[in-house]
């Protein structure tokens, strides 16, 4: 077998940060190697350098055993290598075409030749079993589709090494199988791939080879056969126990209940269809779905943030639809925003007035107009304790805290105030191993308090792990509510691709 | 009858006349805010073309090398433009300001020195009429599209010749590409700052032939601040436009309609105070501006400049 790439002793600095630690890397013809490790310790960096993104401070990289540093990206794609980026880099506005043939010296140039790049195009994705219409614009094209265009993107541009960064976030299980049914497709022409992920399971499944990075430096390379629990322990730096303590609660009264909910997303589009269910005291119930398909318009319209055409929202019996988002929090209602960063904190402000967002106008905090910092400041060091988060004080920004621990602030903000009803959108997103652990012990803890919880998450097994019963959301429309324990994961990923729960068997 | 076709026939002679700088300099902005530059320095580029297109022709003797010398004066201002914020990164919109300001400072304090102070403007060349043979004999349209001046043909030509660029061409897509998501462009191996440089350089050549057709087209000599807003009317044209040079087309035939009639009114001995018939332009901007609010899809990354990690 012969060495497609190696990458040697590369470093990577950022201000105040070492991204990549002398790291070594290598990648064989019809391979599968795959990059595991959490968010932040390098991947990505990594594999920036490798694609000609950044430029290493110190190592070299080989491709084909000649030594090959690259300048730019241009530089890095006409040396075969192909980055497919977890955010794609498509233009949603240009055709599938202008995306594929962006930055290629035609050869009329500068004329543009349509239908021979349209003919080159059907042609890879015939051979590939991938089906797309290269005149369709992108923005028209589902998550799957774009990422389709992504890979053929990088194949138009010859690429001999694929890397798929974190392909699997944003895919149905089905979508998964497909995409991993190409990969075989593309090992067979002895192409060679690098797989980014922190999902243990997956990597194993795909891989011939891992490599495992933590905080900026390589822990080791193992084959794919290693134990799922030795993965962990090296991603993590420790023991980590993968199966949730779930205790028997038995469900209390009704807290909330939406009846035939309609909506609009941003669009003018109907983002929800006729959505009816109830969550009651000491449950969590789970929104399983791919993102985009009505769950954020559904949490925005029960928090009041987004009008409902059509139908109720009723909490503790009190009908509150539509009404203002500070009446509906006030009544009990807490909200963990889906996006922490961008509607959950202030990112610019410290914790301490991040952390009385919603009672600043409320005494103790206020002398009426006046703020009480004395006891802001106090009130927030007990939650800082409390929630063990990890910051040099109260007056540290947001912006400079990691995920877990603005999550942690998001959590005591919310939790402290005791509330009936937690609407948890996507609260464990881009958090690592540990700090999604912490996100569902404070659920879990919540939900024995006697709190109604509606979980909303993108993560089949995060969410069939937690759930007590949960709904899956398609286009808007509620495919079928179950309970965990009675379904496989497999039913309902073909729930979450639009197919009802009573068309199943 | 015959009159009021008369009338309408030279208003819109005027119209495309009036319409020539705002389209020449919206033609100009396209290229630009394509690329996800928002210059409204189009304002003070147009002046200091006017100032070095009048000049120029006066120097040479010559308009054709007066409207070469507002380009690349215009092309200039341009570039140091380009350079402060795609280079320095500094905020578009602050930059543009000072281009204005510094605009019309440099161009009265040079207009004082080269041609002096109360004198009457001296004799310089301007852009003459082309006829074209028969298309002009065509009865309304021939008087009204083929009895111009020659620089009012050479706009009009632009706008096909953009939307093919646009559309057609390499070019034309990097530049769509850079507007909308250039980190998506440079990792597709496109160069963010070349293609920023050289739209934002070739337009501000546009928008300084356009100022310059203001002293040697529709004047033949430059006074002080004579571009009097229609940069920012270009502006407008383009977001009016759609982004589309054919509806920038549209847009600066409006503008200039309002601009035109606003003329013949005065001209007609009016009992309307002139500063209101002035306004015209300005509020057939406004008009169709708030008309439009919610309907516009500017490029993604306007006004935003493109940081490179290393």
């Amino acid at each position: 077998m012969s060495k497609l790439l190696e990458m040697k002793n590369i470093t990577k600095r950022f201000p105040g940060v070492i991204a990549n630690d002398n790291i070594n890397f290598s990648l064989e013809k019809g391979n599968v190697h795959s990059l595991l490790g959490e968010n932040g310790a390098g991947k990505s960096t990594l594999m920036s350098v490798l694609s000609g993104l950044y430029k290493q401070d110190e190592g070299e990289i080989y491709i084909k055993g000649e030594k090959n540093n690259f300048k730019s990206p241009n530089d890095a794609i006409k040396n075969g290598i192909g980055m497919v980026y977890q955010h794609f880099m498509l233009i949603p506005r240009l055709t599938v075409i202008e995306n594929i043939i962006l930055g290629i010296k035609q050869e009329k140039e500068p004329l543009i030749n349509e239908k021979k790049a349209a003919r080159e195009i059907q042609e890879i994705a015939d051979k590939y079993g991938m089906d797309i219409d290269p005149y369709a614009k992108v923005w028209q094209l589902s998550v799957g589709e774009q990422q389709r265009v992504e890979i053929i993107k990088a194949l138009y541009r010859g690429a001999e090494i694929l890397i798929l960064d974190e392909p699997t976030a944003v895919l149905t299980p089905q979508e998964i199988e497909e995409l991993f049914n190409m990969v075989e497709q593309l090992l067979k022409e002895d192409k060679g791939i690098i797989f980014i992920s922190h999902k243990i399971e997956e990597v194993r499944n795909i891989s011939d080879k891992i490599t495992v990075l933590r905080e900026g430096k390589k822990i080791g390379t193992v084959d794919a056969t290693a134990k799922k629990k030795k993965l962990a322990q090296m991603m993590v730096g420790r023991e980590v126990v993968f199966t949730v303590d779930k205790d028997n609660v038995s469900f209390g009264k009704e807290v909330l209940k939406l009846e035939n909910i309609e909506a609009q997303n941003n669009k003018g589009l109907k983002a929800i269809d006729k959505v009816s269910f109830e969550v009651h005291k000491g449950e969590i119930y789970g929104i399983a779905g791919v993102d985009g398909n009505g769950q954020s318009e559904l949490i925005e319209v029960i928090a009041g943030l987004r009008k409902a055409d059509n139908g109720s929202v009723k909490f503790l019996n009190e009908d509150i639809t539509n009404q203002e988002p500070r009446s509906i929090l006030r009544k009990g209602v807490a909200h963990i925003p889906e996006d922490r960063q961008v509607c959950g904190l202030v990112m610019d402000m410290d914790i301490k007035e991040n952390m009385v967002m919603q009672d600043y106008h409320e005494a103790p905090h206020c002398n009426g107009s006046f703020l009480d910092w004395n006891y802001i400041s106090k009130h927030t060091n007990d939650l800082i304790n409390q929630y063990n988060i990890k910051a040099p004080s109260e007056k540290e920004e947001a912006r400079n805290l990691s995920g877990g621990n603005q999550q942690k602030l998001i959590l005591a903000r919310e939790l402290h105030r005791e509330p009936e009803l937690l609407l948890a959108m996507h609260p464990t997103r881009g958090l690592d191993v540990g700090a999604i652990e912490y996100v569902h012990e404070k659920l879990l803890e919540a939900r024995k308090e006697g709190r109604a919880i509606l979980f909303v998450s993108t993560e089949l097994d995060e969410i069939m792990n937690i759930s007590d019963r949960m709904a899956v959301i398609y286009e808007g429309k509620i495919m079928g509510e179950v309970k965990p324990e009675e379904v496989t994961k497999e039913e309902v990923g073909l729930m979450m691709a639009g197919t009802k729960k009573e068309e199943l068997k | 009858m015959e009159n009021i076709l008369n009338l309408i026939q030279n208003l819109l002679i005027a119209d495309f006349r009036t319409a020539t700088p705002i389209l020449l300099a919206g033609i100009g902005l396209i290229y630009m805010y394509r690329a996800g530059i928002v210059n409204i320095g189009v304002e003070g580029t147009m002046l200091i073309g006017a100032f070095a297109g009048s000049y120029g022709a006066y120097i040479f003797n010559n308009v054709w090398m007066g409207i070469l010398v507002a380009g690349i004066v215009g092309g200039i201002v341009g570039a140091i433009f380009a350079f402060l914020i795609i280079t320095i990164k500094a905020d578009q919109i602050v930059t543009g300001v000072a281009i204005n300001i510094l605009a019309i400072g440099l161009t009265t304090t040079l207009n004082r020195i080269l041609f002096g102070v109360n004198t009457s403007p001296p004799e310089i060349p301007s852009i003459g009429k082309i006829s074209l043979p028969y298309l002009s004999e065509i009865p309304f349209i021939g008087r009204l599209l083929f009895n111009q001046l020659s620089m009012v043909y050479l706009a009009l030509l632009l706008v096909p010749i953009t939307y093919y660029i646009f559309y057609k061409t390499t070019i034309g897509l990097k530049i769509r590409a850079v507007g909308d998501h250039p980190k998506a462009a440079d990792t597709a191996g496109v160069n963010v700052f070349k293609v920023r440089y050289w739209t934002t350089i070739f337009g501000s050549m546009l928008a300084g032939i356009g100022g310059a057709f203001l002293s040697t087209g529709i004047l033949s000599f430059f006074t002080e601040d004579m571009v009097a807003g229609r940069g920012f009317i270009a502006l407008a044209a383009v977001i009016f436009g759609n982004w589309n040079p054919w509806g920038v087309l549209g847009a600066s035939l409006l503008f200039g309609f309002g601009d035109a009639i606003q003329i013949r009114i005065q001209a007609m001995g009016s009992n309307i105070p002139y500063q209101f018939l002035i306004m015209v332009p300005y509020l057939l901007t406004i008009t169709a501006l708030a008309g439009l609010v919610g309907k516009v899809n500017p490029p993604k990354a306007s006004a935003e400049p493109y940081i490179k990690e290393e």
